[in-house]
């Protein structure tokens, strides 16, 4: 017997994928954004049973345990599990909604477009439940196979076709290498549920074959969420692509691949943290660092952020790094840390995506230079520009501000060289980071405008669905900046995850 | 039973296949370079699946999962080579440098 009550969010958005199959069909090309509205409704029904969830205890006509475990051990919907499918439901709302307008300006293929949005954040709903090597495996999948066609959308346009191809072969490898990494980890302890493979590994650390087989599945997700040296892909692919996908990209896509290393790292290698620690310190390091040096001297607004996902994924990883070394609590603040800072990350970079796509619908470019003087004739886009972009250089009080503080609170809390060595380096990223991010600040508000811009129609109002994207993610993380535990409360029950580990 | 022939014929395979990888500049050839790598992750799993006899037999099982979604990712695969080599008349991966630095 099923429980059903813990599978309602799959349940509810597999509904959607054929509801909106559906309506594609039916629909006459001038309403095919109502396909885009059945997808959002469908995802934002899918919100409520994870709250009936999460919150069981408190309601009288809700049973069971808060941990529902399903299909021997495979299949977990804890506290973690709930947070980040939340998160990944509203990424998908919000990137929907960034699209409306784009896509229908650009007159492609609508209704399949939605649907392949809303069927790649199945997977990530999936990803985030998903213990043991088959599921992840199969969830990841469901994420990146939608993703490689979306990223691909604008069919005439040679940059997408390469974005495209890129980011296709380059997740189609990841995924044999972390296939191959997989088998030999299955092959060496016997089993193929984290906690089993837990239980099996505490003699293995030793054991060449097996530390080759974490290495590759470290190297496969390392792919999945473009960390230094595997991320080259990432900046091409989102300037390439449509920019409502480089957005769902750079935050649904991305927390998928944490989600999984996270899961893997701490439940069914967690016996063997001496392997997957110090590569995690590496990568940490190095894509924070080569990611924001890379970062400074784009041109391309998109490309910028693309390297700026690369370096927040740095940060993200910072915590993670240490907390091998730490003792259960350290181990829950480590977690806490990271979840929030992806959390904060999920908003504010969706939050300056979709600033882009409403400014580069009035200068029709994305090229810094073109930008100059934006505050002139495009005040509130300006403001908003400048709200998301101090926020990802963490300045209080905006949102970004907080998930920096909770990822040095938590390495520095540790003890050990290695960890005050990483919180520098962070501290150093940091302040690089605050140099592009100002210039870009700068070069709208402080610079002439040029002469080709702004275009005949850059009075033109921003489509309404963009709109409401830029209010909901401007207003979260404005009100995060000045009250964090709107945020950190989901980062706090996410804690759960570190006791199992 | 004697795992270890099907290992070092599974670690040629994937090497094989890396190697076509890096080397090959046609992006179908890159392709079938990398379907090389997951039939050694096949010959693997299935290996160790005998080896280690599991009541679940998840090895078999995941080399049965591992082949369906190799297969769904080359229909999408082949989707973007032939899109790329309409507009290009190529699909030389090398000639795929419009965005760098």
């Amino acid at each position: 017997m099923f429980d059903y009550h813990a599978l309602a969010p799959e349940l509810i958005v597999g509904g959607t994928l054929m509801a909106a199959l559906l309506a594609d069909l039916v629909l006459p090309e001038e309403r095919k954004y109502l396909v885009g509205v059945v997808g959002i409704v469908g995802l934002v029904a899918a919100l409520f049973p994870l709250l009936t969830l999460g919150f069981c205890e408190d309601l009288g006509f809700c049973s069971g345990a808060t941990e529902r475990v399903m299909f021997g051990g495979s299949y977990v919907v804890d506290d973690f599990a709930l947070v980040m499918k939340g998160l990944f439901l509203v990424t998908g709302v919000i990137s929907i909604l960034m699209s409306v307008g784009y896509i229908e300006s650009e007159r492609y293929y609508q209704g399949e477009f939605y649907w392949l949005i809303v069927a790649s954040v199945t997977g990530a709903v999936v990803m985030a439940s998903s213990r043991d090597l088959i599921t992840v495996f199969i969830g990841l999948e469901l994420v990146s196979g939608p993703a490689f066609l979306l990223a691909g959308w604008r069919k005439g346009d040679v940059r997408s076709n390469e974005a495209a191809l890129k980011f296709f072969l380059i997740g189609v490898l990841s995924a044999a290498i972390l296939l191959f990494g997989m088998s030999l980890v299955y092959g060496l302890t016997g089993e193929i549920t984290f906690e089993g493979i837990r239980a099996a590994s505490a003699t293995l650390a030793d054991e060449p074959a097996f530390v080759m087989g974490v290495i590759f599945v470290l190297v496969g997700f390392g792919f999945k969420i473009s960390a230094v040296p595997f991320h080259f892909w990432a900046p091409d692919t989102y300037q390439g692509a449509p920019t409502p996908v480089a957005a769902y990209l750079s935050v649904g896509s991305k927390a998928a691949g944490f989600v999984g290393l996270l899961t893997v790292c701490y439940l069914a290698f967690s016996e063997v943290a001496s392997i997957w620690g110090p590569a995690l310190w590496l990568l940490a390091a190095l894509s924070m660092t080569i990611g924001n040096l890379t970062a400074l001297k784009q041109t391309n607004i998109v490309r910028l952020l693309g390297f700026s996902s690369v370096a927040h994924a740095g940060f993200v990883l910072v915590p993670f790094a240490m907390a091998a070394s730490y003792d259960a609590e350290g181990l829950q603040s480590a977690f806490f840390a990271s979840i929030t800072y992806l959390l904060v990350y999920a908003f504010m970079n969706l939050g300056a995506f979709a600033v882009v796509i409403a400014v580069a619908a009035k200068t029709g470019s994305a090229e810094l230079d073109d930008w100059a003087g934006l505050s002139r004739y495009a005040p509130v886009p300006a403001v908003l520009l400048a709200v998301f972009f101090f926020s990802l250089a963490g300045i209080p009080p905006l949102a970004g501000w907080f998930a920096k503080l909770v990822m040095f609170r938590a390495v520095l809390g540790g003890t050990g060289a290695w960890g005050a060595a990483l919180a520098v380096i962070a501290a150093v990223n940091a302040v690089i980071a605050l140099a592009y991010y100002a210039r870009v600040v700068k070069t709208a508000f402080m610079d002439p405008v040029p002469a080709t811009v702004p275009l005949a129609d850059a009075g033109a109002p921003i489509a309404p669905a963009l709109v409401l994207a830029l209010g909901v993610t401007a207003a979260v993380v404005v009100v995060a900046g000045f009250y964090p535990p709107i945020l950190s409360f989901f980062g706090d029950a996410a804690r759960a995850l570190a006791f199992g580990g | 039973m004697i795992v270890n022939q099907f290992l070092v014929l599974g670690a040629l395979l994937f090497s094989i296949g890396v190697y076509g990888v890096l080397v090959r500049r046609n992006a179908v050839l890159v392709l079938l370079s990398i379907e090389l790598m997951l039939a050694a992750v096949n010959i693997n799993l299935v290996a160790f699946g005998a080896f280690v006899d599991d009541a679940a037999a998840a090895g078999q099982v995941f080399a049965l999962f591992v082949i369906t979604v190799a297969a769904a990712e080359v229909g999408i695969g082949l989707a973007i080579v032939v899109l790329i080599f309409r507009n290009r008349s190529s699909a030389n991966v090398d000639e795929l440098d419009l965005m760098k630095w």
